[in-house]
């Protein structure tokens, strides 16, 4: 399974610094994301835009998290080389990272 | 209640976006305000440049196909316009406001600048540090082409109590272009800091528009939007306490639901619990979301702290030369065909000696998700109909940029077979860099004319 079907996400850049918003479909599915959507494996997904740093911070009462990634940009919206300096497109980076389903849903691709 | 709509979110957005706003806070009857926001990191040095061109240039040109057809409508029901659209000259930007509200039959028309944002050439430059999130850069006082900081809400609810009808500013913060109709209408105070931490969050979910109506949102089958076409801007609803509900137009096509709202609250914020504006420190941690009825959704909690020492700057350098150019594959082979092209591209440059950052896209199968390394598409093995080549190279000069973007032509005539469809495109650019300024060194001047 994909992150795509738990969770919808937009990206914002400010210089060369990308955050990503990233919120459960369905609320009940937050622990799930908050266990296994972390700052160890969305640096690693980001690892060939040359990310530095990746900062979680958890938002339980919007059931989301803001991902805020230092150097992914390359340059950001006026330097980079990228058709997409902004990194707008980066936010469907984040979800097609696979995992795992959700205990109780049943399926799983 | 107040009401504040927003009719652009961006340099670029729909010009008939204001029209249904501007007829739903003349409807309501209350006492409204609408927003404009037009200036981006980036326009704020092209203006410049254009102004360095041409005196009475230098603001938003799409301002007045913005205003001419809802300036009537917001005088006749007291609905002031508060734009940032004055970018590099705000006062030629009056002037054309007070030229069309002439054409327009609309007399004396009280329009007021904010200006103090420009600190080029003021001792503003002396004193700066690096934003945390540039640590490392460097001011070059000799090639600066735009250095502007960030002014709050106040002077803009200064201009608004002093009775302007259209607020022209430069660079502000965009959230102040709906504190300060609130500030003024209410009259709150500069350190009641929970209030003005709401009104700031709602001027972010309003600042860019439809982002918050349903527009940047779709995802078909997902998250499903009706009427893209003919999306309602955003409408806040204020009361004096701070409390805000997110609405639109009744009508329009998008919607606003929690999923909308969430995706914006956050959108371009790196710590939720310390978002940096002039006027406050906003606390969004707290914030909880109610679906009050269908496209209204209600925010509480936004909570506040003292507004920081330091202003945020924008400070633009010349950034070099881009050369880019473009050539698609299609039918059999093309994905080797379109490789051979991009090793071709890279080994003339290398040849004719052209220096600077290179870069290959394949698109249709690495591209914008793509490093300027290569990674992802020495992994994809994807085999696609159709794909089309993009080589672009970062010059300090125009010669090598055009020189590059050459080669991408010549591929007509000496490249793989069947290469077809090509775009070139050489621009000079931009670097910007935010540094912080001490509080004290900026000095925000309103003034009305008429």
């Amino acid at each position: 399974m994909i992150l795509h079907e738990l969770a919808h996400a937009r990206s914002g850049d400010k210089g060369n610094r990308l955050n990503i918003a990233l919120f459960a479909l369905d609320p009940a599915h937050y622990p799930h994301l908050a266990a296994r959507v972390t700052e160890e494996r969305v640096k690693e997904l980001f690892a060939h835009r040359g990310c530095s740093k990746v900062v979680r911070h958890d938002l339980p009462r919007l059931h989301g998290f803001n991902f805020v990634l230092d150097d992914v940009l390359e340059g950001g919206v006026n330097g980079a080389l990228n058709l997409d300096g902004h990194g707008k497109t980066l936010s469907f980076l984040l979800l097609g990272m696979e995992i795992e389903p959700p205990p109780g849903s049943g399926e799983a691709r | 209640m107040l009401r504040i709509g927003c009719g652009s979110g961006f340099s670029g957005d729909r010009l008939d976006a204001p029209g249904p706003v501007v007829a739903a806070l003349a409807a309501s009857g209350g006492p409204a305000a609408l927003m404009l926001e037009v200036l981006g990191e980036r326009t704020l040095a092209l203006a410049q440049g254009e102004r360095l061109k041409n005196p009475e240039a230098g603001y938003e040109p799409m301002l007045e196909p913005l205003l001419r057809p809802i300036l009537a409508t917001c005088r006749a029901h007291r609905i002031p316009i508060v734009t940032n659209g004055g970018a590099a000259n705000p006062r030629a930007a009056a002037r054309a406001v007070l030229r069309l509200a002439k054409e327009l039959g609309l007399e004396d028309l009280r329009v007021a600048v904010v200006e103090g944002d420009d600190v080029r050439g003021t001792d503003a430059l002396d004193d700066l540090s690096p934003w945390e999130g540039e640590p490392g850069a460097v001011m070059e006082k000799n090639r600066v082409i735009a250095a502007n900081v960030y002014l709050g809400a106040q002077p803009i609810a200064q201009a608004l109590r002093d009775g302007a009808e259209v607020v022209i500013t430069g660079r502000c913060s965009d959230p102040a272009l709906a504190l300060g109709p609130m500030i003024a209408h209410f009259g709150w105070s500069e350190d009641d800091w929970d209030r003005l931490a709401a009104g700031t969050a709602c001027g972010h979910l309003l600042e860019c528009g439809s982002q918050v109506t349903g527009g940047y949102f779709a995802d078909p089958g997902v998250k499903d939007v009706e009427g893209l076409d003919e999306t309602g801007f955003p409408i806040a609803e204020i009361t004096e306490d701070g409390g805000f509900v997110i609405t639109k137009p009744e009508g329009t096509g998008g919607l606003v639901d929690l999923r909308t709202v969430k995706e914006q609250l956050l959108y371009e914020i790196h710590d939720p619990a310390a978002y940096l504006t002039p006027d406050v420190v906003l606390d969004l941690t707290g914030v909880e979301l109610e679906q009050e009825g269908k496209d209204r959704v209600r925010v509480r909690g936004c909570r506040g702290k003292p507004r920081p020492d330091r202003l945020k700057a924008t400070v633009s350098f010349p950034g070099g030369w881009l050369g880019e150019g473009e050539i698609s594959y299609a039918g059999p082979n093309a994905r080797a065909r379109a490789e051979l092209a991009g090793r071709t591209l890279l080994d003339r440059a290398r040849r004719l000696g052209l220096e600077g950052r290179a870069r290959l896209d394949l698109i249709g199968v690495a591209s914008v998700h793509e490093g300027d390394s290569g990674t992802l598409r020495g992994h994809r093995r994807d085999e696609p109909d159709e794909i089309r080549l993009r080589f672009s190279l970062a010059t300090e000069d125009r010669i090598p940029a055009e020189r590059a973007t050459r080669e991408v032509l010549a591929l007509y005539c000496c490249g793989p077979a069947g290469g077809g469809g090509v775009r070139m495109r050489v621009v000079d650019r931009v670097r910007t860099l935010s540094f912080l300024v001490p509080r004290e060194r900026v000095h925000p001047v309103v003034e009305i004319l008429s």
